[in-house]
């Protein structure tokens, strides 16, 4: 079987392998470079593990979105609706909770079922009845914002029981014994994760070698692994120094996990793409094309749900004002991330990636104390660039 | 007599690749002067020189129209001069009428107002010179492809035209519009147009041409008066693909056997008019190892009678019955239709077939997904092998199967959908013109690819409007007309004459049937 693989001069295959990827790896290069400047220019702050940590439960919402519309946007379409979804979601959960005294369990499973019925309420006009989403989702988006307002008549409702607030605020357990400021445990996790990673990628490498399958060069490969194995663990032991890690953080990261593995590796992923590719020959395929754009939504709703929650927990008060304006930042995420706004484009770890961007230039900006109205112009011009650089990039 | 327009010693290369080497090539006022050559043989880069999409600086060799060199920088220019050249792939707005459509850069008008009545009348008089009897008013959207193409000619008119430059008129033309666009061109050369016909249709060409140019790797090879010597098939063909193609449909021995699948009484309304019937109660039958044809007009219903037995994918209140290998089935969706066995190519591959942006390897794994994926997770690696598998047996040409089908050419795409078909194991396939737009050399891959089919067994149905293709290939053709079968010849006994007859048989019949009887208008003085 070795003998189909093509064998190029070694140079040559570096080269070619340089450029292909850069695409790929442009933007994680981005936010590197976004985050080392804000690390210099605010003498050291943004990676201190206290900011580190706020950092992250900033951004969790933004994150378990952008997930969510990565898929939507994949197939084609955008939903508008998210942020108000969101406050909606955490404004019920609020009353469920205070109000009601409900169990915070059955509260927060009712909470994401309500997510599930709003998200297949707005995917049924846009898949089966073929209205644009843009227009059914700019109508939900006033009508849940009204909604919010209307459940908590215009009132903030808190504080959440002590266990839901540890949805947001808590930490993992702590079960070995504490070494200083360093949480052991987390930096454990870390340390499985980071060899998890290596050993996942060397393992597919490998299967890949054995059918003969041309594989990136070995000292890309090595370099690629130390390089993620290192971060992960820096970024573990900056967060274990601190209180260790989130509770938000875990949720988040088996999401990203989840998420990447379904649009790689399953069949519905493959399918998700081929309907934004080209919704009429997937039809003629045998893709249930509308199916699948009404699960898409479905899914934006829980998961939009699922932030509204985390939100509010973190707040540990529902206000009328929840949510408001996060659709932008979860769609700028996308955009900055890759996806493309005509569909069938666009890479979880981009969408992740994307909301990083977002995340680090809004936290280090207030560091440095640029006012709220320049903080905006200037992430507007990152997404206008970031796009600018990806079509660039598709033309050539 | 001196040529209106003479292009000398052309060469444009592309990073490093050699486009064109000097071609001579020119056209006499009053001239149809056919351009053919296999895709990619620099037909399009010599008419973009021509045009000055490429703009002089950019090519070698000179441009000589009605006796001044000329140095074209962009497409204004050779505009000016009543160059006007006609796309493949129309560019007309859909959502328009005829007289926007036709005015649209420059329309009649007072002090910046558009002048209406003006535009009405003069689209009227462009209407009646190309032969189209239709209102300005109607929209685009609601014309046939033949009509459309009409259309652009009378846009063209609209200008000062000089030398007419027509690419591929008739790729998506049935036999009838396409004659009648080819009666306008000679009616042009009348009026002292010079016109430039490329076109893969070598029947037209013979047709109409006072002369033929072959390109082949950006070289002429080939230079025929075509008032001076006869038109031999047979010796174009040999020099645009440098190969003996004494056959242009490879040799089929068919072993029919059982009756594979069978539609009885299948009769198909139109979504959006539900009281049309387009469909009207056919039975059809393909067996075993059989090729069977479908002939017919543009809109005799041939695509949609395919597309309604393919899981319901178009029309409404469909009613009949299928029968596959003898069992009774009913097919509500595609992947139900998929599943029994049936596999539908659809005619237009890049709107309908592939996903564009999409690998090779993904596009011919979508149809079945589960092959690869057991579990409902994909194993990419059986993937690759599976997609590698048909790039071989197709000899599917392109880097890798990593590539995007969207950087292939027409003939390759057809073979990524076909391997996206034969991997679902058909029992039935059809194809719905299989080899539109595809150049000879691929064509005949195309035919061979369908023997092998056939003879493994499957049933295999085609669509077509090229009728030398049918005849060529098939082993029975039905004839469809106005959603009806009206005529039935064995491959062996099959005609041009016969299968026009039985369609214009069929017009007369229905006498004042008008959509149809439009259709044919072109064709009656």
């Amino acid at each position: 079987m070795t003998d189909k693989t093509v064998s190029l001069p070694e140079e040559r295959r570096h080269g070619s392998f340089i450029k292909n990827n850069l695409r790929n790896y442009g933007m994680l290069m981005s936010l590197i470079a976004i985050m080392l400047f804000f690390q210099v220019m605010t003498g050291g702050t943004l990676l201190q593990p206290l900011n580190l940590t706020n950092l992250v439960l900033q951004n969790s919402y933004i994150v378990i979105m952008a997930l969510g519309m990565l898929l939507v946007i994949v197939t084609g379409h955008i939903d508008l609706s998210v942020g108000s979804v969101a406050g909606f979601v955490g404004a019920v959960a609020a009353v469920l909770m205070v109000t009601y005294k409900v169990d915070y369990t059955l509260a927060f499973i009712a909470c994401l079922l309500l997510g599930a019925a709003i998200g297949a309420a707005q995917g049924y006009w846009v898949a089966y009845f073929g209205i644009p989403s843009f227009i059914v989702t700019l109508a939900g988006m006033l009508v849940f914002k009204g909604l919010a307002l209307a459940v908590l008549q215009g009132q903030s409702l808190g504080p959440f029981p002590a266990t839901f607030q540890k949805l947001s605020s808590g930490f993992i357990p702590e079960l070995l014994p504490e070494a200083g400021t360093l949480h052991p445990t987390s930096m454990l996790v870390g340390a499985v994760l980071a060899l998890g990673l290596v050993y996942a990628s060397a393992k597919g490498r490998s299967r890949e070698q054995l059918h003969g399958i041309e594989v990136e060069p070995y000292a890309f490969f090595l370099g690629k692994s130390v390089l993620l194995a290192c971060a992960v663990l820096y970024f573990t032991y900056l967060i274990a120094s601190h209180r260790g890690l989130p509770n938000v953080l875990v949720i988040m990261t088996a999401l990203i996990a989840l998420y990447g593995f379904v649009t790689r590796r399953t069949v519905i992923g493959r399918q998700v793409y081929a309907v934004g590719g080209n919704a009429k020959a997937a039809k003629l395929s045998g893709i249930k094309t509308e199916r699948l754009t009404f699960f898409t939504f479905v899914n934006m709703g829980v998961l939009a749900a699922l932030a509204g929650l985390v939100f509010a927990a973190r707040l540990n008060t529902a206000t009328p004002k929840a949510g408001l304006g996060f659709e932008l930042d979860v769609i700028a995420a996308c955009f900055i991330g890759g996806a493309s706004a005509y569909g069938g484009v666009g890479r979880v770890g981009g969408a992740v990636v994307g909301a990083m961007i977002m995340g680090v230039m809004n936290n280090g900006m207030s560091i440095l104390g640029i006012g709220i109205d320049y903080q905006q112009v200037i992430k507007g011009l990152v997404l206008l660039g970031a796009v600018c650089i990806d079509v660039y990039n598709q033309r050539r | 007599m001196t040529a209106m327009l003479e292009m000398r010693n052309v060469s444009k290369s592309f990073a490093g690749v050699q486009a064109l080497r000097d071609v001579n090539f020119s056209v006499h006022a009053g001239q149809i002067h056919a351009l053919v050559g296999e895709n990619g043989a620099g037909k399009s880069t010599l008419m973009k020189v021509l045009s000055g999409v490429y703009p002089h600086g950019s090519y070698e060799g000179t441009i000589v129209f009605e006796g001044e060199e000329r140095r074209f920088r962009d497409i204004n220019d050779s505009e000016a001069l009543g160059i006007i050249i006609i796309h493949q792939e129309l560019a007309l707005i859909p959502l328009m009428s005829i007289a926007e459509n036709i005015f649209l850069s420059h329309p009649p008008s007072k002090l910046g107002v558009i002048d209406r009545d003006e535009v009405y009348r003069r689209t009227q008089e462009l209407l009646a010179q190309v032969g189209l009897k239709e209102s300005p008013d109607t929209l685009i959207t609601d014309l046939g492809v033949g009509k459309q193409q009409l259309v652009e000619i009378a846009k063209a008119l609209s200008k000062r035209v000089r030398m007419l430059i027509l690419d591929e008129p008739t790729a998506s033309l049935n036999e009838a519009d396409s004659a009648a666009l080819l009666e306008r061109l000679m009616t042009f050369r009348e009026q002292g147009i010079g016109s430039i016909l490329i076109s893969h249709k070598l029947n037209e060409v013979a047709k109409v041409a006072d002369h033929i140019t072959v390109l082949r790797d950006g070289r002429t090879v080939d230079s025929i008066d075509c008032h001076a010597e006869p038109i031999q098939e047979d010796r174009i063909i040999r020099s645009m693909v440098n190969r003996d193609m004494a056959h242009r449909f490879p040799e089929r021995s068919a072993k029919i056997g059982e009756p594979v699948l069978d539609v009885a009484n299948w009769s198909v309304y139109h979504p959006i008019h539900p009281e049309r019937q387009v469909i009207k109660n056919v039975n059809f039958g393909v067996r075993r190892g059989e090729v069977v044809g479908i002939a017919g007009l543009m809109g005799a219903g041939r695509t949609e009678f395919a597309m309604s037995l393919f899981g319901r994918s178009w029309g409404t209140n469909i009613s009949g019955a299928i029968r596959l290998e003898g069992r009774e089935i009913v097919l509500p969706s595609v992947a139900a239709a998929i599943d029994a066995g049936l596999a539908y190519v659809t005619e237009d591959r890049k709107q309908l077939g592939l996903i564009l942006a999409d690998d090779v390897r993904k596009n011919i794994t979508l149809a079945s997904l589960d092959q690869v994926a057991p579990g409902r997770v994909i194993d990419d690696i059986a993937e690759l092998k599976v997609a590698s598998d048909y790039r071989t047996r197709m000899r599917i040409r392109c880097s890798d199967v990593y590539q995007e089908t969207g950087q292939l050419s027409g003939g390759n795409q057809q073979k990524v959908v076909l391997s996206k078909w034969l991997m679902t194991d058909p029992k039935v396939l059809i194809l719905d013109e299989p080899t539109r737009g595809i150049d000879v050399g691929a064509k005949y891959e195309i035919y061979c690819i369908i023997n092998e089919l056939a003879e493994a067994g499957r049933g295999v149905v085609v669509i077509s409007s090229e009728m030398p293709e049918l005849l060529g290939i098939c082993d029975r053709i039905c004839v469809m007309n106005e959603g009806a079968f009206v005529g039935e010849f064995k491959g062996a006994d099959a005609t041009q004459e016969k299968i026009m007859r039985a369609i214009m048989r069929n017009e007369r019949n229905i006498g004042n049937a008008a959509p149809a009887a439009a259709e044919m208008g072109g064709m009656q003085p």
